[in-house]
């Protein structure tokens, strides 16, 4: 047994060892180090709390963390890299579920604690329980107050987070849901809660609990069914976030700090991630969540001028050959179509014959922030020639091939030029200052945003229409 | 299908309208091809090239009329050929169909279906059958080196030990494609040039080529070529006269003028006049583009090369593109291919005139029986009409700074006000809360912030790998599950334990995967 001092101290260590190692990941070689800090504080933190006195319950603890370790061990060994951003949502319920299962959990201890103080048999209590019977009234209302937080966010994350990994995952349609009246809903479920927790705080039994849990379950459900595939990474950092923000309250109910610096942690990054995604697609973060484009704003303009032509492998593979300067714009097509390898080896036979090759990464491209650069690294492309967009929007004007890879909206010049598109003032990728583009597309269709790109209809650009991966094959043998 | 080249009977002509290149690309379309012999010999193609890419050779244009049932030419067929062809058969090539009325009679009372290169509509889809382009193109820059081989001196300067050179000053005057192709040609060649158009909007087109644009001082409301598919449209007296008056200023100093100026369906516009010759430098060169239309230039005799009295040369040949067989051959021998892969959308070797398709009906001039020309307006307009540019107010210095300043305060009275409203709800909680949920909410606030720091610093690239970090310390939530498995109620451990056994999927999961994560990202 550790004294509660040794434990507090452990708990101080972990919590640094986590901030290290969240900043730790400003750069790709400190990182590879910082994960350590991560695990060893996590080891710490089980450590110190299962050795901490009050606990019991060795057995279930060692076959729970066994278990449940190797069923995460396997799937994080198997997981593809393009479905990082279902598995990282699938995570993410994880949590929530947990978080409501904690929240439950207290509520029932709280009312064991009051009868056994009621009954003078607070003595035989011991860990949690033991704890909550020490509490003042006011106290047991702030507590109440946190369950309430903790469980109404846990299941929000919990569901919202199932629906996310359908959708990331193509077991659910990635079409947003648009009920009638479901900012109404919304808003009636949330007030529902709020009404059931003031009950709560007035002394209503756990049942309320367990309807807040239903009902917040409905409205992550909701919310998430009405985000569309590519405001996804807005979706999962918010998610993210939010299991931070959970697993924080849970720690302020069991009086825990190192939950709380922990969850706020989290909290943090999570809600810098959606800020970054929303600014990266010109959004309010208010409007990602309640879903959709928005509809009315219509584009003013008509249609663009001009006419998309299209080109075969064989055109491609020429003006790549002439070309002294390629910039390779991937968006999530690339990782639909698994093509990360056929790109990677394009790139290496193209910087083998002495150009320059780099990648231009829209800060929404993919499903989840980064994870273009996270596809590209696992076919072993060199991550300093993966550029931001700040980074390589100027050099545009002096490339002479760029490649769009599945991506459409991010490289649309209406968010510049037409102040009457659904998504002007999106920061874009200008690719085409640049003197030709090459666009690999499976079809003439709009993006995600269903607006027509004019770039597709430019004098320098050309449509290179196939799947993403057979297309970057068939320009392999050209090469050279 | 048969698609055949007939061998050109006008004088000088030297291009084909089938090489070996082509004919490959037609077969897979699945089209058989045969060639009248020697067709391709002046343009260096032997009919041995022609049998080695699969191409059937015959004797003579009635075996080739016989044998195909598409031909395809490059000049207009001569009444003569017409009379020879058999009916029902379809030609491809150049017509001219405005100013060959009888021709187009001809050709119609033999029921010939005739598709005109030169009525392929001017809009982007077309650009790759646009012959007149690409032969331009070839004429543009023959006519600099037509221009070089008559001219004294080194196009660019140079400084020698024999002494140094002036680079040459070259006047382009009218930047269609040809003109384009001068000015580009002009440029690597190392030469000062100028260059001159009606329309404005192609000045940046001239610059991006390295050439200087000519303004002239005029106000007037500027034809835009948008509205004419791309062509100039004839200018007012007045406009001309100043034009006029700038190219006799420039005249003393040019040594070599190249003049495009064309308008569709009239002569070509006088713009070199005789006065201007005579200011000329001995041995400066006038290439005239225009010729075949009586030309730019007073003194241009059509397919002659002349000196002027003051020993300037003005050339006035007519075959541009002939002179360069080859190259013309295999680009026209493209456009021809291109307008077959129009022409048969199935790829199944039987072309399909659709009578719907802009392209095809713009340059379908005779079919069953009828005269089709002259076609009805596309339905695409050839380019996109020129918006007028907003112009920026530039913002003084002053300006700027009132502005930034203006920014920086906004930026200061907002966190001012966060910092006020924040502060508030601060002292607010702390009213009613009791002590020790403040010495959380103390921890609690302390970890936003240092997590806002941190974070904001984490590289973009690494976000992923941020999230599955994220993911697994959030996991730490399994420490109130701990807490709680020891509870002697049988719910609760069951709940705690079932908790417990998540947190450590994602514990496990999370660190393992951004481990493998981090571990692919490899430096070059």
């Amino acid at each position: 047994m550790l004294s509660t001092g040794l434990v507090t101290a452990a708990y101080v260590v972990a919590a640094i060892l986590f901030i290290l190692a969240l900043g730790g990941l400003s750069n790709q070689e400190k990182a590879k180090r910082a994960i350590w800090y991560g695990i060893v504080g996590m080891a710490l933190a089980v450590g110190a709390t299962v050795l901490s006195p009050g606990v019991g319950g060795y057995v279930i603890i060692l076959a729970a963390i066994v278990i449940g370790g190797a069923g995460g061990a396997f799937v994080a060994g198997k997981v593809q890299m393009t479905q990082m951003p279902e598995l990282v949502a699938g995570f993410h319920s994880l949590v929530g579920l947990a978080a409501v299962f904690i929240g439950l959990n207290a509520d029932i201890e709280m009312g064991r604690a009051l009868a056994a103080k009621a009954d003078g048999t607070v003595d035989q209590l011991a860990g949690f329980a033991a704890t909550i019977a020490k509490k003042s009234p006011v106290e047991l209302n702030i507590l109440k107050v946190e369950l309430f937080l903790g469980i109404f966010i846990g299941a929000i994350t919990f569901t919202g987070s199932i629906v996310a990994y359908g959708k990331l995952a193509g077991k659910i349609s990635s079409s947003a849901l648009t009920l009638p009246f479901r900012h109404q809903i919304n808003l009636l479920a949330v007030v529902l809660c709020l009404a059931l927790g003031w009950l709560y705080l007035g002394g209503a039994g756990i049942w309320t609990m367990l309807l807040v849990t239903v009902i917040a379950g409905a409205i992550g459900w909701h919310l998430i069914m009405a985000i569309g595939g590519a405001d996804m990474p807005v979706v999962v950092s918010m998610l993210n976030s939010y299991s931070g923000w959970a697993a924080a309250a849970i720690g302020f109910t069991l009086g825990n700090d190192l939950l709380i610096v922990t969850g706020a942690l989290v909290g943090a990054s999570g809600a810098i991630l959606s800020y970054i995604m929303c600014k990266g697609m010109n959004r309010s973060f208010v409007s990602v969540i309640l879903g959709g484009w928005g509809g009315e704003a219509q584009a003013s303009s008509e249609g663009p001028e001009g006419e998309m032509i299209a080109i075969d492998a064989d055109g491609v593979a020429s003006a790549l050959n002439d070309a002294d300067s390629v910039v390779i714009v991937p968006g999530y097509g690339m990782a639909v179509a698994q093509a990360q390898g056929s790109v990677s080896e394009l790139t290496r036979k193209l910087r083998a014959a002495g150009k320059t090759v780099r990648f231009a990464i829209h800060p929404v491209a993919g499903r989840l922030p980064g994870h273009m650069n996270v596809l590209l690294a696992e076919a072993k492309v060199p991550y300093d020639i993966v550029l931001e967009m700040e980074e390589i929007n100027d050099d545009f004007p002096q490339t002479d091939v760029v490649i769009v890879i599945g991506a459409n909206d991010i490289v649309n010049p209406a968010a510049q030029e037409d102040p009457g598109s659904p998504i002007a003032g999106m920061p874009v990728l200008e690719v085409w200052k640049a003197r030709q583009v090459f666009i690999c597309k499976r079809g003439r269709g709009t993006g995600y945003s269903g607006i027509e790109n004019p770039l597709f209809f430019r004098e320098n650009s050309r449509m290179f229409y196939g799947d993403a991966k057979a297309s970057m094959d068939a320009l392999l043998p050209h090469l050279g | 299908m048969k698609i055949g080249a007939l061998r050109e009977v006008f004088e000088g002509e030297r291009r084909v309208a089938l090489t070996p290149e082509s004919a490959g690309r037609l077969q897979k379309l699945g089209y058989d091809c045969v060639i009248e012999a020697g067709a391709g010999a002046a343009a260096s193609f032997s009919d041995e090239a022609y049998r080695a890419a699969g191409v059937e050779v015959v004797e003579g244009p009635a075996a080739l009329w016989a044998a195909a049932d598409v031909v395809v030419k490059v000049r207009g067929p001569s009444l003569e050929e017409v009379a020879a062809a058999p009916e029902g058969k379809t030609l491809i090539s150049f017509v001219w169909p405005a100013q060959n009325e009888d021709l187009l009679k001809a050709m119609n009372e033999k029921r010939l279906t005739v598709l005109a290169m030169d009525m392929v509509p001017r809009i982007s889809r077309a650009q790759k059958m646009d012959a007149l382009s690409s032969m331009a193109n070839i004429a543009g820059y023959r006519a600099v080196i037509e221009a070089g081989a008559s001219f004294g001196r080194f196009f660019t300067g140079q400084v020698t030990a024999a002494g140094k050179v002036p680079p040459a000053k070259v006047l382009v005057v009218g930047a269609g494609v040809a003109g384009l192709a001068a000015i580009g040609t002009s440029v690597s060649l190392g030469a000062i040039t100028l260059a001159f158009d009606v329309r404005p909007e192609v000045a940046e087109q001239i610059e991006s080529m390295g050439a200087e644009f000519v303004y002239l001082d005029f106000e007037e409301e500027l034809t835009d070529g948008a509205e004419s598919g791309g062509y100039a449209k004839p200018s007012s007296p007045e406009f001309r006269e100043k034009q006029l008056e700038k190219f006799r200023e420039l005249a003393p100093e040019i040594d070599i003028v190249i003049t495009t100026a064309l308008i569709p369906g009239r002569p070509a516009p006088k713009l070199w006049t005789e006065d201007m010759v005579r200011a000329m430098k001995p041995g400066s060169v006038v290439v005239d583009l225009a010729a075949e239309r009586g030309g730019n230039c007073d003194l241009t005799v059509p397919d002659e090369k002349i000196v002027s009295e003051n020993g300037v040369t003005v050339v006035g040949y007519t075959d541009f593109p002939s002179r360069m067989a080859t190259q013309a051959s295999n680009l026209y021998a493209t456009n021809i291919r291109h307008m077959m892969d129009d022409l048969t959308p199935e790829k199944d070797g039987t072309p399909d005139v659709n009578m719907e398709d802009d392209v095809i009906r713009g340059a379908l001039v005779c079919h069953e029986g009828e005269i089709t020309f002259p076609p009805p307006p596309p339905k695409v307009k050839a380019i996109a009409a020129q918006k007028p540019k907003k112009k920026e107010p530039e913002e003084t210095a002053e300006q700027k700074a009132a502005r930034e300043l203006a920014e920086v305060k906004r930026a200061a009275n907002r966190s001012t006000a966060m910092l006020a409203i924040g502060g508030g709800l601060l002292l607010a909680v702390g009213t009613v809360a009791p002590a020790s949920f403040m010495q959380h909410f103390i921890v609690f606030v302390l970890a936003c912030f240092v997590g806002f720091h941190v974070i904001w610093n984490v590289a973009h690239s690494l976000h992923t790998p941020l999230m599955a970090l994220t993911n697994a310390i959030s996991s730490i939530i399994i420490l109130g599950a701990l807490l709680q498995v020891g509870s002697a109620s049988v719910i609760v451990t069951i709940l705690a334990g079932l908790s417990i056994l998540m947190a450590s999927v994602n514990i496990f999961g999370g660190f393992l995967v951004t481990r493998r994560m981090l571990a692919m990202f490899q430096k070059s």
